[in-house]
């Protein structure tokens, strides 16, 4: 993995054993059965035990059975998880930063004992419901409502593109209330309560090896205290993607160090035209210098964001940059390194394809690379082009 | 049980920068370290024999680790306490003044202080290939010794039934304890180590054990105790002299032949190998 300017160097040892362990985790037990996955479709269950023993699933929270890792440990392990295939950090990101966390910021101290210890251990699986079918960038525009019926709510509604829909145990459901203005609040629904389906998506040709469903709740009632208690509107979903994008910048350098690396050793002894390898070609070696430069600016705003999300200087403006650089720049890397390989670049044999195909979603997930533009051109401006 | 695992750091090989010789000495800087393979897999042996596999959170006996570095070499030791040892200890000294004898006269003096049950460690280091140390602390000890364990079964943790692979079949030997014993690779297959600990049932997964990110943030907090060389040798003089080191010559690139008659010329006329 290349590190041009010894970034690794701020890492403590601790998160440098992170890193170690979490790739040795990864070469093997994710390398091995990943392309296999991709190609069926399939999710690798058989490996949740093992990465919720290692710690991985909420692992920058603290307490209630979760790691306490730092903001950086807590990068490098998206980072090694997303080197193995971004439906593995996936996975691990939308149970950690989309619905441990916001039970851990804002639920009750019940809803904490109940769900954190057991989805830490990765026994209770979770979904994060936001994203509807007529409701994507503009997740306000949602029609999921919640109406107050007795002791408890009713919900009605559908959400779309929902990562872990099938495994979870759990939903985290965002929905307007019914008569109040329509705030949104939160409402963990257990996935088998009357009236609540989960349709899993397929045909997808990207996240293969993750699994994308659709939700469907129809008079699904839920008591008092499936409500989160502690934010109201739109700030709730928000600060969880706030927290997940932070994830994906750190993830997709894995990506898009596994394509580079995949490259640079065909490249080596891959000989063409007079016995010399094609590395030793002017316009391979421009494709090499162009993408160290990306990985090593990509390394160096993730560097910096964690040092001002320690300092709690970060902005989400500042996770909408780095979201939205990271992830388009590891998608043109991939492209860059598939066009390297050639013929072979298309195949599982590499990881490089599947990471490509894979990077497609992550670009449009958690904010498309058009969202954060506009987040940053009203940051820059001072004019929102929203509305 | 308690058990003493000497571990050694060695070069990582998958790293960029390789070892290089300056002057004729060896030039370690830029290197990246890794466990001595060998050594990791006496780590999760003494980790399989002091536990019950079915809940590897407690521990039946203790493993204590130890290396011969400098300061940064307790690196190596800390990923050794968060896969589960117990406590650590660093012998101070620098790999230019020690050979396989020093090494073992120095851990037989730690195991006279520290009184463990078993010492298992790596059949060799990787680096230097050298396969001293197990064997010359046996003799030092008195101590029963087995060399390139594949199984270990633990009798009560009174004697071990060692299982040592050789041509056309296994050797196995009995050992009363307090014992060394050397591993080979096989030993962290599923169902290499076996003790009263665990239920005959129980399978490990194949090679040695991540370490939980919990319990990496906890190792700083085990115990990591400093001993100098000249407290535990008195002679720290080495038995093996070095006089010079240099690199393997680099491989020239190959070449292409047309036809099989040019082939076989190349190979009578230039390789002279016909």
């Amino acid at each position: 993995m290349p590190d041009f300017f010894s970034l690794s160097r701020h890492l403590t040892e601790e998160e440098r054993q992170i890193q170690k362990t979490v790739r040795s985790f990864v070469d093997a037990r994710v390398l091995p059965v990943i392309a296999d996955h991709f190609e069926a479709g399939t999710f690798p269950t058989e490996l949740i035990p093992e990465i919720a023993s290692l710690g991985l699933l909420g692992c920058n929270l603290q307490g209630y059975g979760c790691a306490g890792l730092s903001e950086a440990g807590y990068g490098v392990a998206m980072q090694e998880l997303e080197r193995g295939d971004s439906g593995i950090r996936s996975f691990a990101s939308v149970q950690g930063s989309l619905v441990m966390y916001p039970i851990h910021a804002f639920g009750s101290e019940e809803q904490k004992n109940k769900y954190l210890p057991e989805m830490a251990k990765g026994k209770l699986v979770g979904c994060f419901g936001l994203t509807e079918p007529d409701a994507g960038s503009n997740p306000n525009g949602m029609l999921t409502v919640a109406k107050e019926d007795g002791d408890g709510y009713v919900l009605n509604g559908t959400k779309r593109w929902i990562t872990n829909g099938n495994l979870a145990h759990v939903a985290l459901v965002w929905a307007k209330l019914h008569n109040k203005d329509g705030e949104v609040r939160g409402f963990l629904v257990p996935t088998d309560t009357k009236g609540f389906e989960a349709r899993p998506i397929h045909k997808k040709m990207s996240l293969r090896a993750s699994v994308t469903s659709e939700l469907i709740m129809e008079d699904v009632r839920v008591k008092k205290d499936a409500l989160l208690p502690g934010v109201r509107g739109m700030k709730g979903p928000l600060s969880c993607l706030t927290s997940a994008r932070f994830g994906i910048a750190w993830g997709v350098i894995g990506a898009a160090t596994a394509c580079y690396d995949s490259a640079l050793d065909y490249a080596k002894h891959r000989v063409q035209f007079g016995g010399k390898p094609i590395a030793s070609h002017q316009l391979v070696q421009a494709k090499f210098a162009e993408m160290l430069t990306q990985i090593t600016t990509m390394q160096l705003m993730a560097t910096e964001v964690t040092r001002l999300k320690n300092e709690k200087q970060l902005r989400p403006q500042h996770v909408s940059m780095i979201k939205r650089n990271n992830v388009r720049d590891a998608l043109g890397i991939a492209r860059v390194c598939r066009d390297i390989l050639g013929g072979n670049g298309i195949t599982l044999e590499y990881p490089i394809m599947r990471h490509l195909m894979n990077l497609e979603t992550v670009y449009t997930y958690e904010g498309t690379h058009d969202v954060h533009t506009l987040i940053l051109g009203q940051d820059a401006t001072g004019i929102s082009a929203f509305e | 049980m308690k058990i003493l695992v000497p571990l050694k750091r060695v070069s990582d090989p998958d790293n960029a920068n390789k070892v290089k010789v300056t002057g004729g000495k060896l030039d370690a800087s830029g290197l990246e370290w890794k466990p001595n393979p060998f050594d990791e897999y006496a780590v999760e042996a003494a980790l399989r024999l002091t536990e019950n596999g079915t809940n590897t959170k407690a521990r039946v006996g203790e493993v204590v680790v130890v290396t011969f570095g400098p300061k940064e070499a307790e690196t190596t030791l800390r990923a050794a306490l968060a896969t589960g040892a117990d406590k650590a200890i660093r012998i101070d000294a620098l790999d230019d003044a020690l050979d396989g004898d020093v090494v073992a006269r120095a851990l037989k003096a730690l195991v006279d202080k520290e009184k463990p049950d078993l010492v298992l460690l790596g059949k060799q280091a990787v680096d230097g290939d050298s396969n001293q140390v197990g064997q010359l602390l046996a003799e030092y000890l008195g101590w029963p010794q087995a060399t390139f364990a594949a199984s270990i079964k633990s009798n009560a943790d009174k004697a071990l039934i060692v299982s040592r692979e050789v041509d056309g079949g296994a050797l196995n030997l009995k050992l009363t304890l307090p014992a060394v014993v050397s591993v080979d690779l096989r030993i962290v297959a599923p169902k290499s180590v076996t003790s009263i600990h665990t239920p005959a049932t129980h399978t490990y997964p194949d090679g040695v054990r991540f370490a939980a990110l919990m319990a990496i943030m906890a190792a700083k907090k085990k115990p990591m105790t400093e001993v100098k060389l000249a407290d535990l040798v008195t002679d720290a003089a080495t038995k093996i002299k070095y006089t010079g080191f240099e690199l393997p010559p680099s491989r020239k690139a190959g070449i292409k032949v047309k036809t099989v008659a040019e082939l076989v010329e190349k190979l009578k006329n230039e390789a002279k190998a016909l």
